[in-house]
């Protein structure tokens, strides 16, 4: 047994030997692998769609092992009765093939498709999550920016993979596709014959479309990954707020083996998941859709989950009157603005978002402490108002199912929804500010006067008080980490002499974005409101032990100087409760560790 | 511009609570790392030892679920009913599942129940580069560019600068010129529909009797001889056709004086508003349903809009009824079938 | 109840709350999932036109009038024919609960023989489409292919590619057709009840009926690749990955981030 592992162990050390001689790797081991990694779930959102890219990838060449990206002509003779002689191209035979006659490749096409899915949703969540932590500040940007562009390039694999078999439903939205390039101004119908090679469908698509999703976006996908992985690696990961993290720090648990262990399990985790679904549920059934036709059509024409809120756009959109014709020229509008602008404006204002709340926010300095979404009101409640807008156009999308599930009328659904998409999004946007703001009270109120615990205590001249239990320090920091950040003070318009100031203009653009994001606000607590708090209480303390004093003392109540309607709330009505004795040492616990 | 920034976190570290009175921090400070809370298996042997054989376990069952892999691919037929497929893909994909989760569950369990889980902190730095560096880059790029002489040299500058310029045109040339086939997109305006085109069902390309398409009936038509076209999908793409007939008191209007015969109207079966196959006719009101984004079009009144983003009518294909008693076209349709584009009217 | 709050920031938390979601999801989905009626064939009977005309006074009269000429309210049955009679009756579509341009399939209201008689006093008033023979509408007969080529063509744009069933405008929809027996495919094809159209004979010959009849009953097999999911592409693809694959890996996530007690 020893002399085993003696061997084995020389062994390494002869081929680490080896490596380090050529490369120099040892550098690099020494530096990574004790790299430290924050641990939160929410951090393993990119790694499902990192590692559904993997399973994509081991998937998609074991298809490409089968499937023939051809347009020409065959007749499917096999297994599958319904297109037993059925007139089709090469690429749909090729997949109804690898589906029914290739052991294991039905499995490998659902992973395939499922895992498509997952990538996307997961890209999704794990934006969501970036966006509502404020993790693409400074240093980030540029990485948000790499992680938006592999979205869209998620969206242009996934759309390009989808219309491979030939069947007629992506074959649908393919001719979706072409009468939308086509509504484009002056280069439309040229555009669709640079796609087509021609006229719609013509001889070419598929093979360009495989050249595409095999080679081009995956390409492009891959390289930008490793940016991605690149750029979070130079950063560092952000944290969560909570003792002891701070923005020069990063606490969590190291690469090798913690990490190493952990990210390797769930990328078997992840594949597992896809393989129950692959193994269980069927999806994308082109069989069922047959080879694609241009007269055919099924109920259910809808692109994957991803491309739904496009569907739902065109479908929101009203025809009359927005198809202009200029000078003899076609703007279709009813085209245009649904499948073009506003695409355009969602990815537009995802893509430029760091750099606006950067310059609203005046702020210069790195960010590797993530936000509570409470503590950033405006961004989270954009955020909720952008997803509402989004799900409403999701929906719309699927309106007929919804209609035919549970018995509406298509009309009804699609004239509501006319309505909500803009109504939605600005309740929504009003709510989640409303809701995030009161989170903040409730923080402030906590900090101030601790957790109710239910005791009543009567005292001598008959007065009830309910005792009060303070905050551990390490409960309260989480409650009063974070900034207040306030809306942009600029210089006047003209200097002393009277003097009209150059770039006024642009500051005063500046403070007004500025006001929009931070004019409504709650600050955290500060150590002298605190105090102020518990000497309110004081007259009511039972005991306190000398050594806490100092917590004590009477201070000037105010808040920061630019403080609004929260912080002057929140400061008030210390008064009627008891504080029960701290246990802990503040000064003893405050560091030492 | 005085950008008014808020404290440095880091920085209240400096800032000391005074106890005088008076005066007190702007901020609370950072309490440091929650002291570490060991686990069960810290503390407890068999806790440990317990959490060591459930991993072990978690591996056998990865080895179990590549072992019904391999059997299911030996053992289960792929056959040719959906029943034996369905079988074949289940326990492949069972053994793949167990084969899998097995080693995930596994190494997550193990670092999270026996490997060092005390939180360790690492310092951070700024990104940007230290002054010295940046002061270094600089004079790099200078001494370069001055060893290179481009400052000096302004006509190699211009040579240089279009040379690149222009050298991707090799590539991009021919790849425009032969991308979009010809370029001749005035190709979207003409269908074969010629005048006396006979009127066929589609798929089966049987040509239609007038007697035959009675009231209420929904007839999915292709030109009769559109075998004959040299790329029948793409001509099929635009050529395809709904036939409908109708009470000739409900029909309301159409496109043109003649297009129809006794109530039986032929319309294109290709949205106006992006393209879908607008099929879904109901009988009762006349009314075509696209499925996709459920334009909705009233065949009784010459298939104007009645609901949905369309905006146009569905172009009228005229027909008319020839000797012996067929529905043929009159002429091929008015107006560019499908959906609308820049010089749709030039 | 206040256990319940106590346990709301428990770790597994998220797991079970997953599972109820799940759970709920599943649950709803069985209760709303469109059902449909079982509609037994009629066995072959003698014509008892008086008795059907009995049953059509005391139960049709009051809409299509007592000689079954129509009124306002509903359209004339003279010259329907038997098949259109048994279709709605037999699926329990008539006599409608109320009036609108959707019947809904619902339990029939009559037995096998009183169908029958109903269908033979309505074929008595005027010549219409008769009753198809057993051997007219037999799946086995049909060429799957065929009908999987007509199929899509004339019926999957309003019921789907497999006979899911699809929505049509203003609330009305096309019904699922893959429970629906072959006569009463057949006789939905030839008479076109409510919004459906007509598929005679000359656009759909007898044997073609039958190829088509023959794909429906195809699609009542199982899916190679599992469950169905409704069989209604993609929308219903896209909630499965929500609920389920990102549901489980978010689950996993919370599992792997969570300390180990």
């Amino acid at each position: 047994m020893s002399t085993t592992t003696t061997r084995t162990g020389a062994a390494a050390g002869a081929t680490a030997d080896y490596l380090d001689q050529r490369t120099g790797i040892g550098t690099a081991v020494k530096t990574f692998a004790r790299k430290i990694f924050p641990d939160h779930w929410s951090f393993l959102l990119g790694e499902i769609a990192l590692f559904s890219l993997v399973v994509l990838i081991i998937s998609g060449v074991f298809l490409t092992m089968f499937f023939v990206p051809s347009m020409a002509e065959t007749h499917y003779e096999g297994p599958w009765a319904a297109m037993n002689g059925v007139e089709m191209s090469e690429a749909f035979a090729s997949t109804l093939r690898l589906s029914f006659e290739v052991r294991g490749g039905l499995l490998m096409r659902q992973i395939h498709h499922w895992a498509a899915l997952l990538f996307m949703a997961a890209i999704v969540t794990h934006m969501m999550r970036v966006f509502f932590t404020g993790a693409f500040r400074k240093p980030r940007e540029i990485n948000w920016v790499v992680g938006f562009v592999l979205l869209i390039l998620g969206l242009a694999a996934g759309f390009s993979g989808y219309s491979l078999p030939d069947d007629v439903l992506s074959g649908n939205g393919l001719r979706i596709t072409d009468g939308v390039v086509r509504s484009i101004p002056i280069i439309g119908s040229y555009l669709s014959y640079f796609i087509f090679g021609g006229e719609f469908p013509g001889q070419d698509l598929i093979p360009r479309l495989f050249t595409v999703h095999v080679l081009l976006v995956p390409g492009l996908i891959l390289a930008l990954v490793g940016l991605h992985l690149l750029l979070v690696v130079l950063h560092k990961h952000t944290q969560y707020p909570g003792s002891g993290r701070t923005d020069t720090n990063v606490v969590g648990y190291p690469l090798f083996p913690t990490y190493t262990a952990k990210a390797g399990g769930f990328f078997f985790l992840v594949f597992a998941v896809i393989a129950l679904m692959a193994a269980t549920m069927t999806i994308n059934p082109v069989w069922n859709y047959g080879p694609y036709d241009p007269s055919p059509v099924s109920a259910g024409a809808q692109p994957d989950w991803y491309m739904l809120f496009l569907e739902g756009a065109l479908r929101l959109m009203p025809g009359a009157g927005t198809e202009w014709v200029i000078g003899g020229y076609t703007l279709s509008l009813n085209v245009l603005i649904p499948a073009v602008v506003v695409p355009g404006i969602l990815f537009t204002v995802l893509a430029v978002w760091p750099f606006v709340e950067a310059a609203a926010t005046g702020d210069k300095r790195e960010h590797h402490v993530l936000d509570r979404p409470r503590n950033a009101p405006f961004r989270t409640a954009m955020g909720v108002a952008i997803l509402t807008a989004f799900t409403v156009l999701v929906l719309a999308g699927s309106n007929d199912i919804i209609g035919a599930q549970f018995s509406m009328s298509i009309n009804d659904i699609i004239e509501v929804f006319r309505v909500l998409f803009f109504v939605l999004p600005v309740l929504a946007f009003w709510i989640t500010k409303r809701i995030c703001l009161g989170l903040q009270r409730k923080d402030r109120e906590l900090v101030l006067h601790g957790h109710e615990t239910g005791r009543i205590v009567r005292f001598a001249h008959g007065e009830y008080i309910e005792v009060h239990r303070p905050l551990d320090e390490h409960e309260r920091w989480l409650l009063v980490q974070h900034e207040a950040r306030r809306p942009l003070e600029i210089e006047p318009a003209e200097d002393s002499r009277g003097v009209r100031r150059k770039g006024y203009g642009r500051d005063r653009l500046l403070q007004r974005l500025s006001r929009l994001f931070y004019e409504d606000r709650v600050e955290p607590v500060t150590p002298a409101e605190l105090a102020a708090a518990h000497s309110h209480g004081e007259h009511d303390t039972i005991a306190a032990p000398e050594r806490n004093e100092s917590t004590r003392l009477v201070g000037t109540a105010t808040g920061g100087s630019g403080s609004q309607e929260g912080s002057a709330t929140g400061a008030v009505g210390g008064g009627q409760h008891l504080v029960e004795p701290e246990t802990g040492n503040p000064e003893t616990d405050a560091r030492n560790r | 511009m005085s950008m008014q920034h808020n404290p440095v976190p880091g920085n209240t570290e400096a800032v000391e609570v005074h106890r005088d009175g008076g005066h007190y921090p702007d901020r609370f400070e950072n309490p440091g790392l929650e002291e570490h809370r060991p686990r069960l298996g810290d503390v407890d042997p068999a806790a440990n030892k317990r959490a060591e054989r459930q991993i072990v376990a978690l591996f056998l069952v990865s080895l179990l679920g590549t072992i019904v892999f391999i059997a299911a691919y030996f053992v289960v037929p792929l056959g040719d009913t959906p029943e034996s497929m369905q079988r074949s893909n289940f326990f492949l994909g069972l053994g793949l599942f167990l084969s899998l989760f097995g080693i995930g569950a596994a190494a997550v369990h193990w670092a999270k129940a026996l490997m060092n889980d005390h939180e360790r902190a690492e310092e951070r730095h700024p990104q940007r580069s230290s002054d010295e560096n940046r002061a270094g880059a600089i004079q790099a790029l200078k001494d370069g560019a001055e060893d290179s002489g481009i400052g000096r040299r302004g006509v190699l500058k211009g040579a240089f600068a279009s040379a690149l310029a222009i050298f991707p045109l090799t590539i991009a040339l021919p790849l425009i010129g032969e991308v979009g086939e010809d370029w001749d997109v005035s190709k979207f305006k003409h269908t074969w529909w010629k005048k006396g085109t006979k009127l066929a069902l589609d798929p089966s390309g049987e040509p239609i009797k007038a007697a035959d398409v009675t009231i209420g009936s929904v007839f999915h038509v292709i030109p009769e001889d559109l075998h004959e076209a040299e790329h029948p999908l793409d001509e099929k793409a635009k050529a395809v056709v709904l036939l409908i007939r109708m009470d000739p008191r409900d029909l309301r209007s159409e496109q043109g004086e003649g297009w129809s015969y006794d109530g039986i109207v032929a319309f294109s079966k290709i949205c106006t508003h992006v393209g879908c196959p607008v099929a879904l006719y109901e009988q009762q009101t006349h009314h075509l349903l696209c499925p996709c984004h459920q334009s909705t079009f009233d065949v009784a009144d010459g298939a104007k809009v009645v609901f949905g983003p369309a905006n146009r009518p569905l172009p009228q294909l005229p027909i008319e009824v020839d000797d012996e008693g067929y529905i043929v076209a009159q002429s091929d349709f008015h107006e560019p079938v499908g959906p609308s584009y820049w010089e749709r009217l030039k | 109840m206040k256990a319940l709050a106590a346990r709301r920031h428990h770790r597994y938390a998220p797991a079970v709350l997953l599972l109820l979601a799940l759970l709920l999801t599943g649950g709803l989905y069985a209760v709303l999932a469109p059902q449909v009626a079982d509609a037994a064939p009629a066995a072959a009977g003698s014509d008892d036109i008086a008795t059907g005309e009995k049953i059509f006074q005391a139960n049709c009269a009051t809409c299509h009038g007592p000689s079954a000429e129509g009124t306002d309210a509903a359209p004339s049955l003279v010259g329907v024919g038997a098949a259109s009679v048994d279709f709605q009756v037999g699926t329990g579509r008539m006599p409608m609960q109320a009036n609108g341009p959707q019947a809904p399939a619902k339990e029939v209201q009559f037995t096998d023989e009183q169908v029958e008689q109903l269908a033979a006093f309505v074929a008595s008033l005027g010549a219409g489409p008769s009753v198809p023979s057993e051997e007219m509408v037999d799946p086995a007969a049909g060429d799957v292919a065929n009908g999987m080529a007509l199929f899509r063509t004339n019926c999957a744009m309003c019921h789907n590619a497999v006979g899911a069933g699809g929505a049509l405008s203003e609330g009305k929809w096309a019904p699922s057709v893959v429970e629906t027996s072959p006569r009463h495919i057949y006789e939905a094809m030839l008479t076109g009840p409510q919004s459906m159209p007509v598929f005679n004979d000359a656009n759909l010959s007898p044997e073609e009926k039958r190829d088509i009849i023959a794909y429906i009953d195809a699609q009542r097999e199982p899916s190679p690749g599992g469950i169905k999911l409704g069989s209604l592409g993609p929308v219903s693809e896209g909630v499965w990955i929500w609920l389920v694959g990102i549901g489980l890996l978010i689950g996993t996530s919370v599992w792997i981030g969570a300390r180990s007690s």
